[in-house]
């Protein structure tokens, strides 16, 4: 293989980074087995990496307990890998599937580890998405020359409120560096954090109907390069909601009262916040004995 | 021998003209380029460059520390929602040149980056310019919370002249800022490049009146320390600095975007009403409220009034209404959920297990933390997940993800929410 630097990087060379959602919770009951799933996949990485010689991709695991690197195109150990399974995979394949029943495993002793408490049925999405971010950050540090990256996000677990803030980091993050977010839902209900990290990066996000033709649409929306994407007409975002939902009940409003010190949401007017603490209710006329006010009231809180 | 003496005369007359001008063709081409700078001497006084990387991170940690070490563990209340006043001095001393290519046009092109990084970090603050010139203090645009405005104003406008009067300045400002709601908390950016300023009153009245009215005043010196610009902003609890160079300006600048440490009687707390619109529908028609036309599609309709508005965050023209969407909070929540500092593993430490099962790669990109010879490279771990990470994530993670990975990547059960950390 020639090395890389000496080549002239065309506009189309990609790196791609794909976040498998792994999560047992959420393939034990499926239309579609994990393994058919990931012939699908498979297929499409392989695809991906034929479109151009110097493409690259990456593949991190999102587990119920646990995220972890399974494999990259680039690393040099992977090629000339001709140990073939006998299953029909392709051979370059056999550590990205050694890999991936070694994280299972592993993934299913630390939730075993847990105990069987209130189990939600969310994946790790915002681990794997800082992981992708910061070996794309990694990749921005080689050098003039480089693929433009992307991320893929593969998912059919539902979203997990309590990693809130952390998408939401991650998806400024990813604003920031311009890298664009896609992301393939195949789980039941919409999945509102795909659908804002796809708008906000400029992304395509896609809810595929039908799952056995999951590679065709793997192949004809999300295998497009960044630079093609202008001249290929992909799914455009419809009614994406940015609604917030209040801190007391969870539903989403639209109008509410925002604490000044701390921008928690609430739908009816309080006397506190519940979030930082801090008493309301003082108006402008007020201001000239305010910090008395603040004093008598202390003590009551 | 003729044709010597020509030669040498010929080189004498060069000589005299390279000295008549006061500096030589080959002195042109060191005046920008310091190469000489760029190389340090090492333990046995052979010449290497510097290592920038090394002296990158260290200068990163000790920001770090100095921040962590005033925070010293305990949650401490930023002030989220700002109406910052930015006020330039545009005086003679403005046209100086020893910033290249001017302090005016160096000043601008860093503001312009200011403004787009304010708006990035505190989406639900407002941002006015005002700029002395001839001693009189203008106001170049009004508190408003779309950059393109500001820049467009700070660009058209770019000229120095007369005298320089902090007074005046501060006047203006803390009338504009009076009209703001009591939960906003009010500040001012001076960037001053004169060594003098004309008044027409006493100045040390009406910096009792800002610290009255709760203004909070950073200067930023582009020549010298000047005492009153330290008394201002020791009285009103602001920052003084001084910039040596244009680089250190932008991160003086730069600085100021972050929302500082708040004083908590200085804003009071209060509910602020806010609307979240929907987006309208695709081919819906309808007149904008904000340039007056008729737009089809993409735009936002205001919950009370069904006004449409074109962009977020905006305040709705016909009912006064604060439009926001959750992404524009969402932004500002790193700033109150802030994650830990990393702790430095000192390079060549004893091999223990830990280090050497996790410890070979960086957690987060995956680079090898072996360094030369194999021998341990610097990282830096986390304290509670306890993972290894290079130098280079560490900076990425802390400035602009704000997120571990490591500590991400570990399954916390349904009862621990967010907002109990």
């Amino acid at each position: 293989m020639p090395s890389v630097a000496s080549k002239q990087y065309s506009d189309d060379v990609s790196l791609l980074v794909l976040l498998l959602d792994t999560n047992p919770l959420f393939w034990s009951n499926t239309s579609i087995t994990f393994s058919q799933f990931l012939s699908h996949v498979l297929a499409f990485l392989n695809a991906v990496l034929g479109l151009n010689q110097l493409n690259q991709v990456v593949v991190i695991a999102t587990g119920y307990s646990s995220c972890d690197y399974i494999y990259d195109s680039s690393l040099t150990s992977n090629h000339g890998n001709f140990e073939s399974r006998g299953t029909g995979m392709p051979p370059l394949f056999a550590s990205l599937l050694k890999k991936l029943e070694d994280f299972v495993t592993k993934d299913e002793e630390l939730s075993r580890e847990e105990g069987h408490e209130d189990r939600t049925p969310s994946c790790l999405l915002s681990g794997s998405l800082s992981m992708a971010l910061c070996y794309i950050q990694r990749v921005f540090r080689s050098g003039h020359l480089h693929p433009q990256p992307r991320i893929l996000c593969l998912q059919g677990s539902p979203d997990g409120p309590e990693q809130y803030v952390a998408v939401m980091n991650s998806i400024f993050s990813a604003q920031r560096l311009m890298v664009p977010i896609d992301s393939c839902y195949i789980g039941v209900q919409n999945s509102a954090f795909l659908q804002q990290a796809s708008y906000i990066t400029g992304g395509v996000h896609h809810t595929p109907k039908q799952l056995d033709g999951l590679f065709q649409y793997l192949t004809t929306i999300f295998a497009t390069d960044l630079h093609s994407r202008g001249f290929v007409q992909l799914p455009k975002p419809i009614g994406v909601d940015f609604r917030a939902s209040c801190f007391c009940h969870k539903k989403t409003i639209d109008m509410g009262y925002i604490c000044s010190v701390c921008l928690s949401i609430f739908c009816e007017h309080h006397k506190k916040c519940s979030t930082c603490g801090s008493v309301f209710g003082q108006s402008k006329l007020d201001e000239a004995s305010s910090v008395s006010d603040k004093k008598r009231k202390a003590p009551h809180t | 021998m003729s044709n010597q003496r020509k030669r040498l005369t010929g080189e004498r007359e060069d000589e005299d003209d390279e000295d008549a001008e006061g500096i030589g063709e080959w002195e042109r081409a060191y005046v920008d380029d310091r190469s000489w700078e760029e190389l340090q001497e090492d333990e046995s006084g052979l010449l290497r460059p510097i290592d920038n990387s090394a002296i990158y991170h260290a200068q990163y940690r000790r920001r770090l520390r100095m921040l962590s070490a005033a925070a010293a563990g305990t949650r401490i209340q930023k002030g989220l929602i700002r109406y910052l006043y930015i006020v330039i001095d545009f005086s003679r001393a403005a046209a100086e040149m020893d910033f290249r290519p001017s302090r005016i046009a160096v000043m601008a092109k860093h503001i312009e980056a200011f403004i787009r990084e304010f708006f990035d970090q505190n989406p639900l603050s407002q941002i006015g310019l005002v700029s002395i010139k001839n001693g009189v203090a203008h106001t170049l645009t009004d508190l408003g919370g779309s950059p393109e405005t500001h820049i467009k104003a700070l660009m058209g406008k770019l000229e120095a002249l007369g005298d320089s009067s902090l007074q005046n300045a501060l006047e203006l400002v803390n009338e504009h800022l009076s009209q703001v709601p009591s939960y906003g908390h009010r500040e001012v950016l001076i960037l001053y490049s004169a060594l003098c300023t004309c008044d027409p009153g006493d100045i040390m009245e009406t910096i009792q009146k800002c610290k009255k009215s709760k203004l909070r005043c950073s200067v930023i010196g582009l020549s010298a320390e000047m005492f009153i610009c330290k008394h201002l902003c020791q009285e009103t609890g602001g920052l003084y600095s001084v910039a040596v160079d244009e680089v250190h300006l932008k991160d003086l600048l730069l600085e100021h975007a972050p929302p500082p440490p708040a004083i908590a009687e200085f804003a009071i707390a209060n509910l602020i009403k806010m609307g979240f619109p929907q987006r309208a529908a695709e081919g819906s028609m309808a007149i904008c409220s904000c340039h007056k036309e008729v737009k089809i599609g993409a735009g936002y309709m205001c919950p009370r009034c069904k006004a449409r508005v074109c962009d977020l965050p905006t305040e709705c023209t016909i009912c006064g209404l604060t439009l926001v969407s959750s992404p524009h909070l969402a932004r500002s929540y790193h700033h109150l959920f802030p994650i830990a500092p990393f702790d430095e593993v000192p390079a060549f430490s004893s091999l223990n297990d830990s280090r050497r099962t996790l410890g070979k790669s960086c957690f987060g990109c995956q680079q090898s933390l072996i360094g030369t010879g194999n021998k341990p490279g610097p990282c830096v771990t986390c304290r509670k997940c306890k993972h290894y990470f290079c130098l280079d994530c560490d900076i990425y993670i802390h400035e602009s993800l704000h997120n571990c990975p490591g500590c991400e990547s570990i399954h916390r059960p349904k009862s621990v929410s967010l907002m109990e950390e």
